[in-house]
């Protein structure tokens, strides 16, 4: 019996019972297309929290005063650590070209008020590089002027949020002078909208120029310092770098500790990927189910079939030719299952990604391929015992049968 | 032809060991035709099957074309039975999908015959029943002579050496009924050996030999011509 004609005999008696085969189907249409939906939609989440953080800048090192690990002996010789200052963060912009910004950053919270209307803020100190480091945009006005880095002037721009509570109705804010802590700014701009972004709501805070938040808050150290590299710079040697400059301007103690956005994003990649995987597992399940459903039928095909079965054996079929027979059945059943199960996760993905453009929702090759060889796998597992049964039938039995 | 020497055939039915062959010896040369009467449940079908490779016998021998067949494996009766044996059934056995010509291919399929050679025999074959024009009919497109007519034509299409026919005119009408022992008639005549189970006596004449089956026992063997009716072959 060649493959041909096995396939065309299989494919016969599955076009005999049409709406049979079409349930049988649509069990493992649907096993397969969950789990290509529901892998799309988790390596969608994947990838939309990447692309949350590329937003953010991925060639960012983020500069922390303090070393999180433990080294050598505790205080006895070098005493308190040196601090981050204004001049180390200008030494990094001028000595190290790789560099291409560097936003020295002083945080603290103060009270800011219009008239009568009063909110505490968050305070941020900065300088004009802050607004590309942290890809913001200003909606009014503008952001800090590029002036010289120790100039304090008094001008702060604020938060979406905050301008919106300090100026209800639509008021103009830039221009106007509002009061933060005890010190009178004028105001020159208002920030579009953002949200949360590494755990911050730049929504909810005032941005000033950093030497002025330093006299606000009485501070002589920063808070940290966001340095953005080229391009085409190397983000560990740049790194590298910058630990051996600020150690050179610190005594040679390494007393910082510079993170990248990479260690961030690949934790947060693998969480998700592990999700995705364990989700895929769960549709996959389904599949399991639609293994069962044709099982199901075959038997019933077989019980149906029973005098056909033996009138085969009567003409010349083997044991083995039967159990093919049934076995090509199931898992043409599986594999038609399983390629139509594709078509319609792939359909529901792309209304999916109609209705929520911003999520980047596309199955996993390895989801595809799992998905099609567990569906031909299982069709062929839960087929066996039904053409096993088949093959076994005694001919004569079979042939008297009613 | 066909040897047979001390077979016998039990098998269970409700708990109960049913003897459908007791001792069963014959001996039937090629080109013989032999019809097999009896009662219901005399055995008569066991027989044919187990002449048929289909059943086994629990002991005894069977010699068919030279070659001790009852021991074979399954797969070795198989192949026996594709290429030596043709059946023949009352009730047709024609796959309901599929149509005439298909039907008639089964055999040549599972032989693993190239295509070529398939369409032809076919054709050949329905044509050998005056059916050329129903190729493309599915059963319930036929009559049920035209149907008994694509079954035959499936059973010799093979060339068996054994053709084997179960009550063949059992649910067919007079006329068509005759068709198809004519065409037997003509088969056999060309030199195949013939077995046909039969409860009705105008068919069990044309044989050339009769055996009489009581409760798996051979009672009487007697020339076709010679058969009457059926109540006084049955009795003891």
């Amino acid at each position: 019996m060649t493959f041909n004609d096995l396939f065309r005999f299989a494919l016969g008696s599955l076009g005999g019972h049409r709406l049979r085969t079409a349930l049988s189907l649509l069990g493992m249409v649907i096993g397969v297309a969950a789990v290509v939906a529901l892998t799309a939609l988790g390596e969608g989440a994947r990838r939309y929290v990447i692309e949350q953080f590329a937003s953010i800048g991925t060639n960012l090192l983020i500069v922390v005063p303090g070393k999180t690990e433990t080294t050598g002996l505790p205080g006895m010789v070098g005493g308190m650590p040196n601090e981050l200052t204004l001049l180390d963060a200008r030494a990094l912009d001028r000595q190290i070209p790789e560099i291409d910004k560097v936003a020295p950053l002083v945080v603290g919270t103060d009270d800011a008020s219009f008239g009568a209307r009063r909110r505490q803020v968050a305070v941020v100190g900065s300088t004009w590089e802050f607004e590309e480091v942290r890809k913001l945009s200003v909606a009014r006005g503008e952001f800090l002027p590029k002036a010289d880095l120790q100039r304090g002037r008094p001008v702060v721009v604020l938060g979406l949020k905050v301008a919106q509570e300090l100026f209800p109705g639509g008021e103009e804010p830039v221009g106007r002078i509002v009061r933060i802590g005890g010190w009178r700014m004028r105001v020159i701009g208002v920030l579009a909208p953002r949200g949360v972004q590494l755990g911050m709501n730049l929504d909810d805070v005032v941005i000033v120029p950093v030497v002025t938040a330093m006299k606000m808050f009485d501070r002589r150290s920063l808070f940290r310092i966001f340095v953005q590299v080229h391009g085409s710079a190397g983000l560990e040697a740049t790194k590298q770098k910058v630990l051996r400059l600020l150690a050179e301007r610190h005594d040679g103690t390494e007393d910082v500790t510079v993170l990248t956005q990479d260690a961030l994003v690949a934790t947060f990649s693998q969480i998700l990927a592990a999700l995705t995987l364990a989700v895929g597992a769960i549709a996959a399940i389904s599949l399991s189910v639609a293994g069962i459903g044709i099982m199901n039928v075959m038997l019933v095909a077989v019980a149906e079939r029973t005098r056909e079965i033996g009138l085969l054996r009567a003409v010349g079929a083997g044991r083995r030719q039967v159990l093919v027979v049934f076995l090509t059945e199931a898992a043409l059943l599986s594999a038609a299952g399983g390629l139509l199960g594709l078509a319609v996760g792939w359909l529901s993905i792309e209304i999916l990604v109609q209705v929520f453009p911003a999520l980047p929702a596309s199955p996993p090759v390895w989801a595809v391929g799992a998905a099609l060889a567990l569906s031909f796998g299982v069709g062929l597992l839960f087929g066996w015992l039904p053409a096993r049964r088949a093959a076994r039938l005694d001919p004569v039995l079979a042939l008297v049968s009613r | 032809m066909i040897r047979l020497e001390k077979i016998c055939r039990t098998y269970q039915l409700g708990g109960q060991p049913v003897h459908a062959l007791v001792d069963v010896d014959e001996h039937v040369p090629a080109g013989e035709h032999v019809a097999i009467m009896g009662p219901s449940g005399s055995g008569k079908s066991t027989l044919l099957y187990t002449l048929g490779c289909l059943d086994r016998p629990d002991s005894g021998s069977y010699w068919l074309a030279g070659r001790e067949v009852a021991r074979l494996s399954d797969e070795e009766l198989t192949d026996v039975r594709r290429h030596h044996i043709g059946f023949v059934f009352q009730s047709f056995h024609l796959v309901p999908r599929l149509t005439a010509a298909e039907n008639v291919e089964l055999p040549m399929v599972f032989a693993g015959l190239p295509r070529a050679e398939r369409r032809e025999r076919v054709e050949a074959a329905l044509a050998s029943v005056d059916l050329s024009d129903r190729l493309d009919h599915r059963p319930d497109q036929l009559s049920g002579g035209e149907r008994q007519r694509v079954a035959l034509a499936r059973a010799t299409v093979m060339q068996p050496r054994l053709l084997l026919a179960d009550e063949p005119t059992g649910n067919l009408d007079t006329s068509s009924g005759r068709q198809i022992l004519d065409l037997l008639d003509h088969l056999n005549d060309a030199g195949t050996t013939l077995v046909v189970v039969t409860h009705d006596p105008s068919v069990a004449r044309r044989a050339g030999r009769v055996i009489v089956l009581v409760d798996g026992h051979v009672v009487r063997r007697l020339p076709g011509g010679e058969v009457m009716g059926a109540a006084d072959l049955f009795a003891p």
